[in-house]
């Protein structure tokens, strides 16, 4: 790779004339991947609040009709009350749905397809065709794992952790084909991710634009690449092991069956050494993305940039290292228990140096109340509560009490939710524009904002205090507990602002969807940010630029004393800047 | 209705509860100072016309102090957590002294076997009763957890003691109560769809109280 490989591809912007099918359909452009998968994650995302809501009525108001439960089949729901065999149903294909299905795609799937040939300026994935192999694989699963809840006796029960042998033997589960297409499914998703990551790697190491060096990359960029190795090595395991766990539901093998020589803790290894890591490819783009908007939303450069690619990459590394820490209870020897404690702990600092510099980036800002920006600092606020809470499980002596419990559930929820999807929520009409040409409704992303942000505390944060008083996670009923039964008023109070939550996404939805159409009119550069995608028009076009534009400098040069406004691009070139040796772009 | 940890039930609760403690006033340090300084920077550079915002990027000091004090307080805990994790759970924490019951798991209930006047499990003495877990107060109990089937998880909260029961696997967990009373054991792993009411009552009783329910339930169970 000596010249830059990107201006190799032919960049057709101004004659498109695919047909229709292989421009939306079969497309091989990085742009319309993402889109897709953005409306098919989510519905997704749609599917797995759905099953939640089921869940939060069971909860909240056990062996109670659930209104409109009428509908449901007599497996699943007779007269509208819920069924334990179908409740453990939800519990599991909730957790897959959302992780697998809604929040991994949403940030990899659409945001590393979208923004990556965008931001490092190239015209196109380095493998369009692999890429597209990527979303179709990835929908196949979906409708697989969609499928599995309408088979007849239902779908897989074992939660989204999948432990054996509950999950490896039909007779203990009392599901079938829905175990087995989970398994199917799952295996499709791992070949979904492989695909997209040998290409995202690819193509940020190849196709940099001129002046593109490693260190003038955005962090949204720099997160998705780390990102795409961790899930280049984590996927392959869970297929790998998803792989183990269909034999043994199908051609009698045992891997994680004990009862015939088989190892259960087996499973659990595999699947958390392939979950941790999972649980950062799910973290770390939202954080790369949100670095992008805080600093954009501040009209300052990311404060101590290079600190935040290495904390990412340390995250990314000591990932690999304490996925013991969801097995403290299993029976796993403690020597190794006290070890994985000291690493998880660890994993900490990073966090905690990456919150820092985000308050840094706004210290002394002149801060613009975006849509994004709001939910791009409700990230924060929210992330540090996550952040936390995995102080106190990391601690094994207080994770003896707390593991299994409703501090998990709260735990993995502030991360997640208030995480992950708070960093969507920014993301999205942040790069809308690109997307499609507009805007997405300013007010009503405001009233969004602020019903999600007020609901989702109402929803999870009592959780903690339900874990503190020792109730399990994944129980049907806990009115069968004396124990549990003065708690039912708290569970009642967070199913109705649970269903509040969910009628609030009613708003981002409708207002998607309003936007495609009547949305304000864009232009370039809405948000007056550097990056390399804002010198295009909204929508970006096939193949992005004609000539692949030459970067000078870093995409963080907000509010800088050589120019009198307050963002400087990372094309503009000023008279003091050198043009790069082309062959400096692929090098450094 | 508690807004805090529950009842303080065996000799670990005080040493878990007062980790918790000390973790949630670290935690606790954190968040106030994260949440605080967002909402005051949040109001104070809030966007005013006229005005640019300071360019740096950043402060090689500022970032040093912020990794370093996080990075000596993770491991100042691992350390004082690992402490009370090697006597709770240590491969050599049982007290030699302990008196065995042995609990085998299954789709939905504890079989738990006592081991009957002569102190000691697998003698003909032994008896077995389903669901109900008698242990004497004041008194290090060892508990041989097995599994008949899927995994399950052993879970007393007032104990602050849990366990996976793992089928395939034989794992001792030992704790010792030392309040008085009738309290839950429930499972904390989701083991099928009866797995919330996979539960046992506890009865934690003074010696002569449980010698005296060891004489009947042993009649019982072989009658
Ligand atoms: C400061 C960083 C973090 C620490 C110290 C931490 C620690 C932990 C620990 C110890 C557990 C296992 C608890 C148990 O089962 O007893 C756990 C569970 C979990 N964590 Fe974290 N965590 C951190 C950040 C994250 C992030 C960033 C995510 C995802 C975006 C995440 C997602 C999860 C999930 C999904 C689970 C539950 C898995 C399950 O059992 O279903 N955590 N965390
Ligand atoms: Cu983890």
């Amino acid at each position: 790779m000596t010249t830059v490989a990107a201006t190799a591809h032919p960049a057709p912007a101004h004659h498109d004339d695919r047909s229709f099918i292989r421009k939306y359909v079969f497309s091989t452009d990085h742009k319309i991947i993402g889109i897709q998968f953005l409306f098919v994650s989510l519905f997704f995302l749609l599917v797995g609040g759905l099953l939640a809501m089921q869940m939060r009525w069971q909860l909240g108001f056990p062996g109670k009709p659930m209104p409109g439960g009428g509908v449901l089949p007599e497996t699943m729901a007779p007269g509208g009350v819920i069924l334990p065999e179908y409740y453990i149903q939800l519990v599991t294909m909730h957790g897959t749905f959302m992780v697998f299905f809604a929040i991994m795609p949403l940030l990899v799937g659409v945001y590393a397809n979208f923004l990556i040939p965008l931001k490092i300026g190239t015209h196109d994935m380095a493998f369009p065709r692999i890429n597209m192999w990527s979303f179709w694989s990835f929908f196949a699963a979906g409708l697989v794992m969609l499928a599995s809840l309408f088979v007849p006796d239902g779908a897989a029960r074992a939660g989204w952790t999948m432990y054996a042998p509950l999950s490896a033997r039909h007779d203990l589960s009392g599901a079938s084909f829905g175990q087995e297409m989970w398994s199917v499914s799952i295996i499709l998703v791992g070949l979904s991710s492989i695909l997209g990551s040998l290409n995202y790697i690819t193509t940020i190491i190849n196709n940099r634009a001129p002046g593109m060096t490693w260190f003038r990359l955005p962090l949204s960029v720099w997160s998705l690449f780390i990102t795409a190795i961790l899930g280049l090595l984590a996927l392959p395991v869970l297929s790998g092991a998803a792989i183990m766990l269909l034999f043994d539901q199908i051609i009698g093998t045992h891997f994680f069956d004990p009862a015939a020589g088989g190892q259960a803790l087996l499973w659990q290894h595999l699947f958390w050494f392939f979950g941790h890591p999972e649980v950062y490819i799910l973290i770390l783009p939202a954080m790369g993305m949100v670095s992008d908007i805080i600093a954009n939303g501040s009209r300052k450069p990311i404060f101590g940039y290079h600190s935040m690619v290495f904390a990412i990459v340390a995250i990314a590394f000591l990932g690999w290292i304490v996925w013991g820490h969801h097995m403290f209870m299993s029976g796993m020897n403690p020597t190794l228990g006290s070890s994985f404690m000291v690493s998880t702990l660890v994993i900490a600092v990073p966090s905690a140096v990456k919150t820092f510099n985000w308050m840094g980036t706004m210290w002394r800002g002149n801060l613009r109340f975006t849509v994004p920006m709001l939910n791009a600092v409700a990230f924060v606020a929210m992330f540090v509560i996550g952040g936390l809470s995995g102080i106190f499980m990391a601690a094994t002596p207080v994770d003896m009490f707390i593991h299994d419990t409703y501090f998990i559930v709260a735990h993995l929820h502030y991360v997640l939710f208030g995480g992950s999807l708070f960093a969507l929520f920014a993301a999205i009409p942040y790069w809308y524009p690109k997307m499609f040409g507009r805007l997405m409704h300013e007010g009503w992303g405001k009233v969004h904002f602020w019903l999600t942000f007020i609901f989702y505390n109402l929803v999870f944060f009592p959780m903690h205090i339900l874990g503190m008083a020792g109730h399990m996670r994944r129980i049907y009923d806990p009115t069968q507990y004396a124990f549990l039964q003065p708690y039912q008023p708290m569970n009642e109070f967070i199913s109705i602002s649970a269903f509040l939550l969910f009628a609030t996404q009613i708003i981002f939805f409708v207002n998607f969807w309003w936007s495609l159409k009547r949305g304000k009119p864009s232009g370039l550069n809405p948000w007056q940010d550097n990056g390399l995608e804002w010198t295009l028009p909204s929508p970006a076009p096939h193949g992005n630029w004609e000539r692949v534009p030459t970067v000078y400098r870093g995409p963080y040069e907000f509010s800088s004393p050589q120019v009198p406004e307050d963002y400087l691009p990372q094309t503009r070139r000023l008279p003091s800047d050198r043009e790069p040796a082309a062959a400096s772009a692929a090098r450094h | 209705m508690h807004w805090w940890l529950p009842l303080k039930g065996s000799t670990f609760a005080g040493e878990v509860d007062g980790l918790f403690l000390a973790i949630t006033i670290i935690t606790g340090i954190a968040f106030v100072l994260v949440e605080v300084g967002l909402i005051w920077f949040v109001v104070k550079y809030r966007q005013r016309p006229g005005r640019k915002a300071f360019y740096t990027h950043g402060s090689t000091r500022a970032e040093v102090i912020w990794t370093a004090i996080p990075a000596v307080t993770m491991v100042a805990l691992g350390l004082i957590s690992n402490h009370y994790w090697v006597r709770i759970k240590g491969r050599n924490s049982v007290p030699p002294n302990a008196y065995p019951i042995a609990i085998h798991a299954k789709q939905f209930e504890w079989q738990v076997t006592y081991p009957g006047p002569d102190g000691k499990l697998g003698t003909s003495d032994d008896f077995t009763v389903r669901n109900q877990l008698h242990v004497p107060v004041g008194r290090p109990i060892v508990v041989r957890l097995t599994s008949e089937d899927v995994i399950h998880s052993f879970f007393v909260p007032v104990f602050r003691v849990k366990q996976d029961a793992v089928p395939g696997m034989d794992i001792n967990a030992w704790f010792q109560a030392t309040v008085p009373g009738t309290y839950e054991l429930g499972c904390a792993e989701l083991c099928g769809l009866g797995h919330y009411r996979m539960r046992a009552q506890v009865f934690v009783q003074s010696q002569e109280d449980y010698d005296a329910w060891t004489k009947q339930a042993a009649q019982e169970a072989s009658s």
